[in-house]
């Protein structure tokens, strides 16, 4: 690896180190702190028995649940938004009564209707997941090219074919984009929700090490916390890349 | 039998029913009356051509004639029937063809586009689609994305989208505004021949008076605000047109005096 390429690492791991010799030369005993080489450990082994394994595919089945359910919702009404102002004004209260209610807001009522499980998270996360797609794609549909519009009229395109051949199409790097943060904003909720009541997934998993006194386990928790949210990113662009580079390159992304 | 009244129902028989009439149309936008009043036929296969200063409504008459507007007051016919919206027999090619092909399409898939609004089974497409690119002079190019061509090309590719309605009107808002000198006498001539062939009517809007003479069955000048008829000339000029001699031709420079000097008094 050339330094070039190396640089931006260079400050994390002279922070790791300091802090683990800090930790070594004064005996460290905290239930906050742990040496990086204890929580490496502590990963390594939660790893292993599997219990980050479960915690993992738990808070990432919810998250994606959520967030297939919500993004869909939020995808067809800022579609129809987007298309029919009159019905955006006829919704328009009723959607902005709705929208600052934080979403974790909703986890008593969800916990009675619902009770612990997969259930009540998914609703959650997938109430929080409608609005960045809802608001984005609205937004996304109404900045398509009015001409493209005219040519689907003049061509005598069904609505149901104007939507699928020209309205999807000419949002869809924008509602990318969309599903991407919401994809985000899915699991920040999904590991609040276990943190906050939900007795499974990651959240859980920290909410435990803690009660244990274990800070090495609560932050291996953590840092593997980022290790998705940053792997969920990159394989998002990474198929943003995929799906749109050609449209990016040729400069014609609407 | 009365030999005149005789004579004057053989003359009313023989003589074509307008494929588009515009019937004392007036449009009006948030207040603003765009065009006024237009009484204006449109013959079977005919070439017509529209000029007139910016503003003076030439694309909004287009625009109504296409069925894209309706009229607030007046008709808008086509075969007699009411234009309210567009119908498959008449097709538009706009100016601006980076905008109105779709980017993310193939020149292939933006002329299918046209068949599959008709519904056209998958299978029949690719031909047609193929002939078409052929006809307009693009055989072999219909891989491309409309990024990938240059702009006479994307043009053509409009062109035969327009096509692939099969129209019997083909209206065209000023298609070679924004290319150059070169490309742009190209296409003229192939639209020509194109539409010929078809016997295809032709509307076509244009702020090049050359253009207009050169084209054209017969040219319409329109006075602007609000957008009227201020001129209407026959161009007898003989078929098929040449660049260089009809363009010399002194009917053509006779005509285009007359057009110029229109224009510029439109213009104080």
């Amino acid at each position: 690896m050339s330094f070039a390429r190396a640089k931006p690492l260079l400050l994390p791991l002279a922070l790791l180190v300091t802090l683990e010799a800090w930790a070594r030369l004064t005996h460290l005993q905290s239930d906050s702190l742990a040496p990086p080489s204890a929580v490496l450990v502590a990963l390594a082994e939660a790893l292993a028995d599997l219990s980050i394994p479960t915690a993992t595919r738990d808070t990432l089945f919810a998250t994606f649940a959520g967030l297939a359910i919500g993004g869909a919702i939020g995808l067809c009404l800022g579609i129809a938004f987007g298309i029919s102002r009159s019905f955006d004004r006829l919704m328009e209260v009723t959607v902005e009564a709705i929208r600052p209610i934080p979403s974790i807001a909703l986890l008593p009522i969800a916990l009675i209707a619902l009770g612990f499980g997969y259930r009540m998270e998914i609703v959650i996360v997938a109430f929080a997941c409608v609005w960045p797609m809802l608001i984005l794609t609205r937004s996304a549909v109404r900045s398509i090219e009015p001409r493209m519009i005219e040519v689907s009229r003049a061509l005598r395109l069904t609505p149901l074919q104007r939507i699928t051949k020209i309205v999807i199409p000419a949002a869809l790097p924008r509602i990318f984009i969309a599903f991407r943060l919401a994809a985000g904003i899915a699991l920040i909720v999904a590991v609040t929700v276990e943190i906050a009541i939900n007795p499974i997934g990651l959240g859980a998993g920290i909410m435990l090490a803690q009660q244990a006194l274990r800070a090495d386990l609560m932050l291996a928790y953590l840092l593997w916390i980022g290790v998705i949210g940053y792997g969920l990113n990159i394989l998002l662009i990474a198929a943003q890349l995929r799906l749109f580079g050609r449209a990016a390159v040729t400069g014609a992304t609407p | 039998m009365n030999v005149v009244a005789s004579l004057y129902a053989e003359r009313a028989s023989r003589r074509q029913d307008p494929l588009i009439a515009f019937n004392g149309a007036t449009l009006r936008l948030g207040g603003k009356t765009i065009v006024e009043k237009l009484d204006l036929e449109v013959r079977l296969g005919e070439f017509l051509c529209i000029v007139g200063a910016s503003g003076c409504g030439k694309t909004t008459a287009l625009r109504l004639a296409a069925g894209l507007y309706r009229p607030s007051e007046g008709a808008v016919t086509f075969e007699g029937e009411p234009m309210t919206e567009p119908r498959r027999e008449v097709a538009i090619v706009f100016q601006d063809y980076g905008k109105a092909l779709l980017p993310w399409r193939t020149a292939a898939g933006n002329v299918s586009l046209a068949l599959e609004a008709n519904r056209m089974p998958a299978r029949e497409r690719t031909a047609r689609v193929e002939a078409l690119l052929r006809k307009v002079g693009l055989p072999g190019h219909g891989a491309k994305y409309p990024g990938e061509m240059s702009g006479g090309m994307q043009q053509r590719v409009q062109i035969a989208r327009c096509l692939a309605q099969e129209p019997k009107a083909l209206l065209m808002d000023e298609p070679f505004g924004a290319l150059d000198a070169m490309t742009r006498q190209g296409l003229q001539d192939e639209v020509l021949s194109l539409t010929q062939a078809s016997k295809t009517t032709v509307v076509f809007v244009t702020h090049d008076l050359d253009e207009a003479i050169y084209l054209g069955d017969r040219v319409i000048g329109l006075l602007p605000h609000p957008g009227r008829i201020g001129i209407e000339l026959d161009v007898d000029l003989p078929r098929p047109r040449d660049q260089l001699a009809t363009r010399e031709h002194p009917e053509f420079m006779r005509l285009r005096r007359h057009l110029f000097d229109f224009i510029k008094a439109t213009e104080h």
